[in-house]
């Protein structure tokens, strides 16, 4: 009743090709842009300290939601599996700082944004193999692509500046005169800068998915060989694949440490982290653009409400809390395999296929 | 299925928004604890999470807090993960927070310039950036008792007063991240002065657990001296290979984090001889730790198991809570407010003097070298002393050893305005 399409009629082909060609479907994107911009910004998240629901939960939620994208690209869209996602988010963050230390009065916006490309060239690079090997083999390729990039954050000095502490430490940096980066930037001028980066982002990935291009990468995944049958090149269509995702985890990389963290070592990028960003792609649904904010948010979340109601409910500390969250959501990743492949983003779509028809069934 | 799920989130929305109150009310001292109790370096952090908050509950049940005003401890758990010390941060910081212990590198570099601006001082105690010792540069960052280089030169200083440094070779084994290499510097630089040979055998993340090659090498090499900057997991593992080298165990020195009992109780009888460096009295004998068992471990308000009340990085934690307690003291001393800000916490920490006679009082006699705060220096000229491991526990072998100030000062003032180098907007202060 609610999500009708009935009597809605395209007749232009330009209409046909919307992006959100139901008009429910608009005014929904139409609400959560206004809460993200106009509602979000001042009031944070209801009942919640503001500095936490920025910090904690919405700068973090939105910047994974660009690697999940990212990393959706590769492993929903083009099903080529990768472990190396937490190093190519370094690759970008480490990109940035040093754009960054060589160019400090450029925008540091545009510098994150350039910094995607360095991450793109790296990802690419690292892709090559997927022309050769397939499945487990390319898992382990990407895995040896994680633990070289951690060597090279360890061991090259020129990276982290000869820092003594190895680490590289964000400066400040003003954009128009805000203060965009830095301990003393505002959570609110972090997070519209973050949000405004992921709505540009997600609107490539979303146009680029239903193009020529998006195709050529479900056709590879759904079978090459087909694929390479009726004229799609596997060399273009998996290195675009992979250098496309990596400039998301690379642009993703850079706004983690810029916005969000302040100064990152190593750990910040480490193969646990590239599994996370998995779980996100798992969890939302592979090969979906909505699935990968569902995701995103869900892991990140999960264990930050799971501590709080442990707390406030049950009196149980933070500590057992945390063992609990790792196995609910290993438990939720094995059960969503099984019983729903497809993810939250699946769940969704039944959510609105319902929502068509009630209340009358039939 | 789909709708409880919806559900049950909204409604754990709800209720965990509800349940965030402020925990700042009349008269007490809010100190969050971000502890690590889960991950990789738990064992660890469980002991020093449990000394710290013992320490408070003591004062809390014997003293009723300090100058008149109890002491709200929290922990957040962060799993020794900096991700998770943002939200820990967070979570706390609105609820008048004094102090942070991060007990993580990683997250005192975050917390670092977000100092100033929150104006909550960081007390990272033997860890996190050493060039925070320079007060001048870092008005809100303190490393009582010592940074790594000054325990560095101390275990340098004691190699030379046992069968002299000159012409030896010392091997350095360490855990190849950022705190691993601090020390490097120091030895490259104190080297050719002190005409010493260094041999780096760099352990990386991974194969902590596996070091065969890296004491392969150490055969090969053969130093005088094994210093080591290790942690967690890397500890018992070198010491096992050392072992099984039979490398000199008495020539082998640990830093204060690769010294404590967890690492060396699953090496037992064949550790023995051991040497670790430490800045916190080990045992039960102060009365101060007497008390802790007394008002709390025995009435039931630990964590901690009793066999570890005493132990090496028990007693580190409750020196960790000494400090801030003397500094909120000294706190409301100059404020004369009972119940203090952050900012007034700084001033605390800068003017606290842990003096021998005032150790003596808090029932700490000879636990630790006197500490007094200082303005420009934010380390406060503490000392190391060095235990050795018997084969079940640890015996004190040293008396304090002093660090090589005239040595470490200078590169530590390098360090400082390197950090500062690329932030042109950052705020020092002057002293004196």
């Amino acid at each position: 009743m609610f999500y009708r399409e009935a009597g809605q009629y395209n007749t232009t082909y330009e209409q046909d090709l919307q992006a959100f060609p139901i008009k429910q479907d608009k005014i929904g994107i139409a609400i959560w842009l206004v809460l993200a911009y106009l509602f979000v910004p001042f009031f944070g998240i209801p009942g919640l300290e503001y500095g936490f629901a920025m910090n904690a939960i919405m700068i973090p939620v939105l910047i994974f939601t660009i690697t999940t994208i990212g990393l959706n690209i590769l492993v929903g869209f083009t099903g080529q599996i990768s472990l190396g996602t937490g190093a190519f988010m370094g690759v970008g963050a480490y990109a940035c700082y040093k754009l960054t230390s060589y160019f400090p009065d450029t925008n540091i916006i545009i510098l994150i944004l350039a910094s995607g490309f360095v991450s793109a060239i790296v990802g690419a690079l690292f892709g090559l193999p997927s022309l050769r090997i397939k499945g487990f083999y390319l898992v382990v390729a990407t895995l040896a692509a994680q633990f070289f990039l951690e060597w090279c954050f360890i061991r090259v000095g020129w990276l982290y500046n000869y820092n003594p502490s190895g680490a590289i430490e964000v400066p400040q940096r003003e954009v128009l005169g805000w203060i965009v980066t830095g301990a003393s930037a505002e959570p609110m001028t972090r997070y519209l800068v973050v949000l405004s980066i992921l709505v540009f982002l997600a609107i490539i990935a979303g146009n680029l998915t239903r193009g020529r291009i998006g195709r050529s990468w479900m056709m590879i995944r759904d079978m090459d060989i087909a694929a390479e049958l009726i004229g799609v090149r596997p060399l273009t269509a998996k290195l675009s694949a992979f250098a496309v995702s990596s400039y998301f985890i690379g642009v993703s990389g850079a706004l983690m440490v810029f916005m969000w963290l302040g100064a990152a070592e190593v750990e910040s990028f480490d193969v646990n982290h590239s599994f996370l960003y998995l779980f996100m792609v798992i969890l939302g649904g592979l090969g979906s653009i909505t699935g990968s904010f569902m995701g995103a948010a869900f892991i990140w979340t999960f264990p930050i409400i799971l501590k709080e109601l442990g707390k406030s409910w049950f009196g149980i500390n933070a500590t057992v809390m945390e063992n609990v969250s790792l196995v609910a959501i290993g438990v939720m990743i094995v059960v969503i395999l099984i019983a729903e492949p497809h993810g939250m983003a699946r769940l969704w779509q039944i959510v609105k296929q319902k929502l068509r028809i009630w209340p009358f069934p039939h | 299925m789909l709708k409880k799920l919806i559900v049950g989130v909204l409604g754990a929305a709800l209720v965990t928004g509800a349940s965030y109150e402020t925990a700042k009310a009349e008269d007490t001292l809010y100190v969050p604890s971000l502890s690590y109790r889960t991950g990789p370096f738990a064992g660890a952090g469980v002991q020093i999470a449990n000394g710290f908050a013992d320490y408070f509950a003591m004062l809390n049940a014997r003293d009723g807090g300090i100058g008149g005003a109890k002491i709200i401890m929290e922990e957040c758990e962060t799993a020794y993960n900096a991700q998770k010390g943002v939200e820990c941060y967070e979570a706390t910081k609105g609820k008048g927070a004094l102090v942070y212990n991060p007990y993580s590198t990683g997250i005192t570099l975050q917390l670092i310039p977000k100092a100033p601006v929150d104006e909550i001082p960081i007390l990272s105690m033997g860890y996190g950036l050493s060039a925070a010792a320079k007060g001048e540069t870092f008005p809100w960052t303190f490393t009582y008792p010592a940074s790594y280089w000054s325990q560095m030169s101390s275990i340098l200083k004691y190699i030379d007063a046992n069968g002299g440094v000159k012409g030896k070779k010392i091997g350095f084994i360490y855990l190849d991240v950022g705190y691993g290499k601090e020390p490097i510097p120091l030895l490259e630089a104190l080297g050719p002065k002190m005409g010493f040979e260094v041999a780096y055998f760099p352990v990386g993340v991974k194969e902590m657990q596996a070091q065969s090659a890296q004491w392969l090498n150490v055969r090969k090499e053969r130093p005088d001296w094994m210093v080591m900057w290790g942690f967690g997991a890397m500890n018992a593992s070198a010491i096992k290979e050392a072992a099984k080298i039979r490398y000199p165990m008495d020539k082998f020195i640990g830093n204060w984090w690769a010294a404590a009992d967890v690492d060396l109780r699953p090496v037992g009888e064949s550790g023995k001889g051991y040497i670790g460096a430490n800045f916190s009295g080990i045992g039960t004998d102060f009365p101060a730790v007497q008390d802790m068992i007394k008002h709390v471990v025995d009435a039931g308000n630990s964590k901690a198991d009793p066999a570890d009340v005493g132990g090496v990085l028990y007693n580190r934690g409750m020196f960790n809570a000494v400090i801030v307690a003397e500094a909120i003291a000294a706190a409301q001393n100059a404020t004369g407010k009972k119940s203090i800000t952050g900012a007034d916490m700084r001033v605390g920490l800068e003017t606290f003097d842990l003096s021998a006679a005032r150790l003596g009082e808090l029932g700490l006699a000879g636990f630790t070298a006197p500490i007094k705060g200082d303005c420009a220096d934010h380390e406060g000229a503490g000392s190391v002393f060095m235990q050795q491991w018997n084969g079940s526990s640890w015996d004190q072998i040293s008396d304090p050893i002093a660090p090589m100030t005239d040595e470490v000062g200078p590169l530590l003032t390098d360090a400082a305005a390197q950090y500062v180098s690329d932030k042109p907007e950052w705020k020092t202060q002057s002293c004196n």
